[in-house]
């Protein structure tokens, strides 16, 4: 069971701890607001995402559980399917 | 033969006659009074308890008609699985697409085909809460209190429909923007998970309908599955709303059958370029017009959709790019501003294009493309909704089919005769109030 | 000197700890206003700012914990550990002593959430966490009447100081607070900034 980094950006102030703490996974933008890797957290750096996600300020980021295969695809209801 | 072909439908009497249109919009002659509906299609046909419905919609492959898309069974079946009186339904008529005008004429025209859809998907789901949500300036022109009272007075209607408020912001219409708002908040879009389907208005189930999927829901279950399919195409069946902006700036809106030919609905000759679906749509070129039909299926391989159903005709002397800047800046200040990157993304995007399209009163900086291209990379997927989503498309198409003149805006020069605006875009004053209900 | 009996030597220590506590609250509360965006010392990590703050309030606990245990375990005043925590049931000053328990009670609150921070929401731990603007003048009424210590002399100016720089830094921060302009309403002006231009900030 892997897990995946994200970022709620509503709450997301830009503080930039995240990307400190964890510069593997976590970059910061030219506006100072995180672009995370979409891939999984890799095991070795399980413990400092943990970290990372209890220590943001705004308690923005968390930590999902990802499957480890791709669901099959289908859109989430109301989602915009971009175009091709 | 065009769009008027598609409007002056032949007459017939009503939709039950198995072919043509018009099936939403009232044939001529007929009016859009309860009375004339009545005689038309009859009161709402109820099926007693929830869910019944659902199958007959999944026969019918009845998608979104809000620009998702997305298929109405999936919703209604998501949303019945709450227990009984828990769900909430909202037709949602905020058009924010200043483009746009099919729902308010849906509303005008035909308003009992929503109201009965808005009933029908509340029996389906087994609501408690039902709500229309209007955009203001509709609301208050529609009278819809008083086709709701004469409803109620023959007793029509078995749930109490609520009329909400909704601002004229771009984002009203987002799900859970609506949502928030209905609930009493303002109309800003919320993280998601939970979609609306799981928690809504009030932390409840809810279903979030454009209206006139409501309206088209209220046919099938009156005409059937079959009826519905026979018209439009296999894959997206079917008949939907379009507004129509032409080159000589005339607006009306049609129903169009799912596969007609565009060139069937917009006038190319004279047109330099068509937008397509709406301001989170994309431009295609005027001559690849005649080889597209007004279905996915064919727009996607031109990187257009049909979205809320906007087709306008660029007229040849208006410069594509000045007219792309002008709603990017648009876009820009109808941003929530609540993320990052599209508080700080859509700003930078619209005035790099401000600039490109010669507003900014010098020449453009040559770096332009490549910051709109990295901009456009930066806001994409890192919004809560999908405002920068929807803005990149529009933006990357308007830099794909302008490209030419793009060139020689870098070099300061522009082919456009005519500096007139074209699409609609509303100014305003921008200002937290402004996003709660009016 | 001579003749210090134990009595004597644990009320000194209270009231020793007691200082140290109140300009290590002190410290973490300026941290704590001063935290933001902007709020970062050149050359000094993010993380190591937040690990100060949350450092100097561990350490703070552990000098209120002998603090309080000191106060209660010198016979010459009666104070029950009972009344460390239940405020105004002490025999001894019970009101300026109670606000010392409710200042112990808010921290104690702030501190355990603050440690399950990753189990509890969003909203409920900044909730309690405002707690703080309550704890810290509570934790300063209580040092400066429960004793005369601090009501002369260098220690009086050392607790005007802390309350001035707290006062501050609360200034500085509500101020930059006003001067924002709220989210929405931020884009017309990114929008007219003269700096916008293709080449970006």
């Amino acid at each position: 069971m892997t897990s995946k980094l994200r970022v709620n950006p509503i709450a997301c102030s830009g503080h930039g701890l995240c990307a400190e703490l964890l510069p593997e996974l976590i970059s910061l933008d030219e506006w100072g607001y995180p672009v995370i890797a979409g891939q999984a957290v890799p095991p070795r750096l399980a413990r400092r995402a943990r970290r990372a996600v209890t220590d943001c300020p705004a308690l923005a980021l968390r930590l999902a559980p990802a499957p480890e295969r791709p669901a099959a695809a289908r859109p989430a209801p109301g989602r915009r399917v971009p175009a091709a | 033969m065009s769009a008027a072909a598609a409007d002056a439908a032949v007459a017939q009497d009503g939709p039950a006659a198995a072919s043509g249109l018009p099936r939403l919009l009232p044939p001529p002659g007929h009016g859009s009074d309860l009375a004339s509906h009545l005689r038309t299609h009859g009161p709402v046909p109820y099926r007693g308890s929830a869910r019944a419905l659902i199958p007959e919609v999944r026969a019918a492959g009845l998608t979104g008609r809000g620009g998702a898309a997305f298929p109405v069974h999936r919703k209604l079946e998501a949303v019945a699985a709450a227990r009984p009186g828990r769900a909430v339904v909202v037709g949602n008529a905020a058009e924010g697409e200043p483009a746009s005008h099919k729902d308010q004429a849906l509303l005008h025209l035909a308003p009992h085909l929503v109201l009965d859809g808005l009933q029908l998907a509340a029996e389906a789901v087994g609501a408690g809460r039902v709500v229309l949500y209007v955009r203001h300036d509709v609301l208050a022109h529609a009278g819809l209190d008083a086709q709701i009272a004469q409803r109620s007075v023959r007793g029509l209607d078995r749930a109490a429909v609520e009329l909400v408020s909704a601002p004229a912001r771009f984002l009203a219409g987002e799900e859970s923007a609506l949502a928030s708002l209905v609930s009493a908040g303002t109309a800003v879009p919320r993280f998601t998970p939970p979609r609306v389907f799981e928690r809504g208005v009030d932390g409840r189930p809810t279903l979030v309908q454009n209206v006139e999927t409501l309206a088209h829901l209220a046919l099938i279950a009156r005409y059937g599955p079959g009826w519905f399919r026979g018209l439009g195409t296999p894959d997206e069946p079917g008949t939907m709303l379009c507004t129509l902006r032409r080159a000589d700036g005339s607006v009306n809106v049609a129903e169009a059958i799912i596969g007609t030919p565009l060139s069937g609905l917009v006038d190319s000759p004279g047109a330099s370029a068509v937008l397509i679906g709406g301001y989170h749509g994309a431009w295609v070129p005027a001559d690849q017009v005649p080889w597209l039909t007004l279905s996915n299926a064919s727009l996607r391989p031109a990187g257009a959709f049909t979205g809320a159903g906007v087709l306008a005709a660029l007229p040849a002397d208006v410069c594509g790019l000045v007219e792309s800047a002008r709603v990017a800046r648009y876009l820009a200040l109808e941003s929530a501003g609540q993320c990052g990157p599209c508080l700080n993304g859509l700003p930078s995007i619209a005035a790099a294009m401000g600039e490109l399209a010669g507003l900014a009163g010098r020449r453009p900086d040559p770096r332009v493309l490549e910051n709109l291209s990295r901009w456009a990379g930066l806001v994409e997927g890192r919004g809560a909704c999908h405002h920068p989503d929807g803005t990149v498309r529009f933006l990357r198409s308007a830099l794909q089919v302008f490209a030419a003149e793009a060139r020689l805006h870098l070099q300061g020069r522009c082919t456009a005769a005519s500096g007139r605006p074209f699409l609609p875009v509303p100014a305003g004053p921008t200002t937290d109030a402004d996003w709660s209900s009016p | 000197m001579h003749d210090i009996t134990s009595s004597t030597a644990l009320w000194y220590a209270s009231r020793a700890t007691g200082v140290v506590s109140l300009v290590l609250l002190s410290a973490v509360m300026i941290i704590g206003i001063l935290v933001n965006r902007q709020g970062r010392l050149p050359g000094l990590p993010r993380f190591v700012i937040l690990g100060l703050h949350r450092n100097l309030s561990l350490l703070a606990v552990a000098f209120v914990a002998v603090h309080v245990l000191s106060a209660v375990a010198d016979p010459f005043v009666s104070i029950s550990l009972a009344a460390a925590v239940i405020p105004f049931v002490s025999a001894y000053e019970p009101l300026w002593l109670g606000l010392g328990a409710v200042s112990l009670d808010l921290m104690a609150a702030m501190i355990v959430t603050s440690l399950l921070r990753g189990h509890l929401g969003r909203r409920t731990w900044r909730a309690v966490h405002w707690l703080a603007y309550a704890s810290w003048p509570v934790a300063v009424l209580h040092s400066i009447y429960s004793s005369k210590d601090l009501q002369s002399g260098p220690l009086l100016y050392l607790a005007i100081a802390c309350i001035l720089a707290v006062i501050g830094a609360l200034a500085w921060r509500v101020a930059r607070a006003r001067a924002a302009v709220p989210r929405a309403s931020r884009v017309p002006g990114l929008m007219d900034d003269p700096h916008l231009v293709a080449g970006g900030r």
